[in-house]
């Protein structure tokens, strides 16, 4: 035996879950919460795809036909804009074909008068995405005003609260959408998202309330009241940041369940009205002539998916990013590299093989049980390996 | 537990008055109820103008024309129960008495089988987490969340009933869709069935074999035109359902309950030709029903005499056997009356509707009738399960993965208890705890998202009722509809509330 390897080697049912831990403690040494939180957002695929899909989605529907916040205008870089009609080209079919790839000058075709879908498709993908982000902003800042308030302040103001929630959440939120809809929906869709927004806060203000009425209880929160702090600090500085968790992982959830009501709301006729468009006005405006005219219908309603699709995926990334109880699998050539680092691994005596091997599977199984999954399959390594068979203790040399 | 449901009873009712109020005066206000006759031309304006008037009430301000309504509901008016009158003048009672009907028959199909298809695969997810199965219902979860229903709704009357429509005119199977379709079946099974090397091997064979040769079946004999189970389909779909149920729910240890469900599977084959041919033909929905019950009596009773010392697990599992078999030949009869049906003279040849909740006048059988409510049921409830599914399927795959981690399964595995046991008795009840909230809570809000689901396949239901009343600006429609779906949401989140405390010992409601 040669004098490198390390004296004494773990026994064998900590060792894999001590490896584990070294290797998701490496990674997080040294780091802030919010540099955590960051990595493993981005560590998540599904998220990190959806964010860069919707940045892209963002860009595209914002430069491409032009935008106007007020009395400030841009223009965009396409040709043709969603309210003028041209001359139809092609019968109006979709000029966009990927084998060979080419644009053409109607990418997503035309309607019957000649309006260029792309533009109008994007035009509604502005519209729908101001509402979402309208909504969340204002939803999210009614609820977590109202569950803060409610959950630390307790007793009466509680139940005055409450009971108001109870009330808005009786209302299917469709409904209470299309009646205010029908009033303010002609306005434009700013006022239709800031009415929308009103309603749509109450399972957040839920949500925040039962976080702040089990964080209102813990140690740090007697430490900062005996400190002398007010309560506007304690909940600013100490309950908030501990809650911030759930309030944005609900915020983004609510954004997509948010561009999905209003364009049904559109859908219905209550939502954004005509001379402007939305994805789901379009969709409402072309559905007779899907037998016809499919590309009316598929483009709107594959861009309604996609934004709902990336934003869930986010909530989903960032849901992971936040749960402190998340531990991540560590993938088997991680654990066999921290494996290497630690000591190539002793040379088995031909006897106690079979035990060994045993041994590293009643291991495995055990860290399967704690990862949720049925006992006859661990996360890792289905069949032990070399690489997996824990070292024999060597505690006589 | 008497005083908590008495004061959340109470104050269920002050919410729910508070509720209609708010929702009688947003009606009320979101727009102006006479602007049609204020634009219109006719000679006799001011006459019309002050007849709605005088049938709406519309000279009492919306604040206080609400205790009018309430007057109506409550009863104090003298005509019993009654939620006022419609812009044309028909009384919305009426209105609301035929639209919950196709409503509630639709939410209640629609729910049920979105519950237990999301609870079966978000367990069996659960199950198998971070299997190519698990990834696969994950993002096919995420996607279904984000689907606008309509858009949904239009493709699926497109492909789900005028293309199928179309392919029953002619119904040939292309030859590669058997392959295909067996090799992705035998992907799917070999993902959810655990075993690795041989045992994967033999059950993707077993699986694709088994898809294709079902296909080549349906291919070969004209399945279409005239669909069938037949004897042979029966049994071996009984006698699997014998051994499935058993082995889910005791075990196939328990030999007792094994003969138990085998004799029921056996009984239900033996009345297989009485029934198809014979009495079934005189049946109608009560006695339908009436066999249903005595089915799942006469299974339990026959599973009480196999039973032995320990009756009621035996019994449970043959009463569960005796109903699914006897589903199954209540099918076969049902696809028995299809080919009559779908050549009828109303229907033509092209049996799945796209619009409206029945066939108006058929006169035909109990058995055509549910052939006739199957065909128009299917699109809408698709596409309701299609939302709904992805909430229930992420919720039973958390609740179970929580409860999998908890120190008793540990303890139950280390006593050396069958997986079955653990996941089936220790594991699967106390993920039920939080679903079963959870689906309280939503079939309350689920009749509320039914509008757009309703008007897209033109059924003539509440959410019709409701959108023709905001239409004219008339609260009493409206406030009919709201009744119904405010009422339900308040009853469920009371039953919600007292189904958690009643099935977890941890929550106290005093």
């Amino acid at each position: 035996m040669s004098n490198t390897e390390p004296p004494i080697q773990p026994v064998s049912d900590v060792l894999v879950t001590d490896q584990e831990n070294s290797i998701e403690l490496k990674e997080i040494a040294g780091l802030s919460q919010g540099q955590i939180v960051r990595k493993r957002f981005f560590r998540h695929k599904g998220a990190f795809i959806a964010m860069i899909v919707l940045v892209v989605i963002i860009l595209m529907a914002f430069t491409s036909v032009g935008t106007q916040f007020g009395t400030w205008k841009t223009g965009g870089w396409w040709p043709y804009t969603w309210n003028v009609a041209v001359a139809i080209e092609n019968g109006g079919k979709p000029t966009l074909s990927l084998f060979p790839f080419a644009i053409g000058n109607h990418p997503f075709g035309q309607d019957e008068v000649g309006r260029d879908i792309f533009a109008v498709v994007m035009r509604g993908t502005q519209q729908s995405l101001q509402i979402m982000v309208i909504v969340g902003v204002v939803a999210t800042f009614i609820g977590t005003v109202v569950g803060a308030i409610s959950g630390y302040y307790r007793g009466i103001t509680d139940s005055v609260l409450m009971r108001f929630t109870d009330i808005i959440i009786t209302i299917p939120v469709i409904v209470i959408g299309a009646v205010l809809g029908r009033k303010f929906g002609v306005a434009g869709i700013v006022p239709l998202a800031l009415i929308l927004g009103a309603v749509l806060w109450t399972g957040l203000a839920r949500l925040v309330r039962g976080e702040f009425l089990s964080l209102r209880e813990r140690e740090f929160v007697d430490a900062a009241r005996v400190a002398g702090a007010r309560d506007r600090r304690i909940i600013f500085r100490h309950i908030l940041p501990n809650a911030i968790g759930v309030i944005i992982v609900n915020a983004t959830l609510l954004m997509a369940s948010a561009i999905l009501i209003e364009t049904a709301l559109s859908y219905l006729g209550y939502g954004v009205r005509a001379p402007d468009t939305s994805l789901g006005k379009i969709i409402s405006e072309n559905q007779t002539a899907f037998a016809t005219r499919p590309w009316l219908f598929w483009w709107p309603g594959l861009f309604i998916i996609a934004i709902a699709l990336c934003v869930n995926f986010i909530g989903d990334g960032l849901r992971d990013a936040f749960d402190p109880r998340q531990r991540r699998m560590p993938t088997e050539r991680n654990l066999a590299r921290a494996k290497r680092a630690a000591g190539p691994p002793a040379p088995v005596p031909a006897d106690g093989g079979d035990l060994d091997r045993a041994a590293a599977e009643v291991s495995s199984r055990g860290a399967g049980m704690q990862a949720g999954a049925s006992g006859s399959r661990g996360y890792y390594a289905p069949t032990p390996t070399d690489e997996d068979r824990p070292a024999p203790k060597r505690d006589d040399s | 537990m008497a005083t908590f449901v008495v004061r959340r009873l109470i104050a269920s009712v002050f919410i729910f008055l508070a509720a209609t109020y708010l929702m009688y005066q947003l009606t009320a206000l979101s727009g102006d109820p006479l602007e049609d006759l204020r634009v219109s031309t006719a000679p006799n304006k001011a006459q019309l103008i002050e007849a709605r008037t005088e049938l709406l009430n519309l000279d009492v301000p919306p604040f206080l024309r609400y205790f009018i309504w309430l007057g109506g509901v409550i009863g104090v008016t003298g005509k019993g129960f009654w939620l006022g009158v419609t812009v044309q003048n028909q009384p919305v009672t009426v209105l609301l008495a035929q639209a919950a009907g196709s409503t509630l028959q639709l939410v209640t199909i629609s729910n049920l089988v979105a519950i237990i298809l999301g609870l079966v695969i978000g367990i069996t997810t659960a199950l198998r987490q971070y299997s190519g199965y698990d990834y696969g219902v994950t993002f096919i979860s995420f996607l279904f969340f984000s689907l606008p229903i309509f858009w949904v709704a239009v493709l699926l009357k497109q492909f789900g009933a005028i293309g199928f429509n179309d392919f029953l005119q002619n119904p040939q199977i292309a030859g590669w869709v058997a392959p295909v379709l067996g090799v992705i079946s035998g992907l799917i099974w070999m993902s959810i069935i655990p075993g690795r090397g041989r045992r994967k091997v033999i059950t993707f064979a077993a699986a694709a074999i088994a898809t294709a040769a079902i296909i080549i079946y349906i291919s070969a004999s004209d399945w279409f035109s005239t669909p069938h189970i037949g004897i042979v389909g029966v049994v071996i779909t009984a006698v699997g359902i014998a051994f499935g149920v058993t082995a889910i729910s005791v075990g196939l240890k328990r030999r007792r309950a094994l003969y138990a469900s085998l004799t029921v599977a056996a009984l239900g084959i033996v009345l297989y030709f009485p029934f198809m041919y014979g009495f079934s033909y005189r049946m109608e929905l009560q006695g339908f029903i009436l066999l249903a019950v005595a089915t799942i009596v006469v299974s339990f009773v026959i599973g009480l005499l196999f039973g032995g010392s320990d009756r009621l697990p035996v019994a449970r599992t043959a009463a569960i056997t005796g109903f699914l078999v006897a589903g199954i030949i209540a099918l076969d009869r049902f696809m028995l009356v299809w080919n009559q049906y779908a050549n009828s003279g109303q229907i033509k040849g092209r049996p799945i509707a796209t619009i409206g909740s029945a066939t108006p006048n058929l006169d035909a059988s109990f058995w055509v009738h549910g052939v006739d409510l199957f065909t128009h049921l299917v699109l809408p409830t698709i596409a309701l399960i299609l939302i709904s599914f992805a909430s229930y399927t992420r919720y039973s795959r958390a609740s179970l993965l929580e409860v999998m981690n908890q120190d008793y399964i540990r303890t139950a595995r280390a006593k050396g208890l069958t997986e079955r046991t653990v996941v089936v008795r220790h594991a699967f009840r106390n993920a039920l705890i939080p679903i079963a909230t959870i689906v309280a809570f939503d079939i309350g809000g689920l009749i509320g998202g039914a509008v757009i689901t309703e008007r897209v396949f033109g059924w003539t239901g509440m959410g019709q009722l409701f959108q023709n009343g905001l239409d004219h600006v008339d609260p009493n429609p409206v406030m009919a509809f709201f009744l119904v779906t405010g009422s339900l949401a308040i009853l469920f989140n009371l039953i919600a509330d007292l189904v958690y405390a009643g099935l977890d010992p941890r929550i106290r409601v005093s």
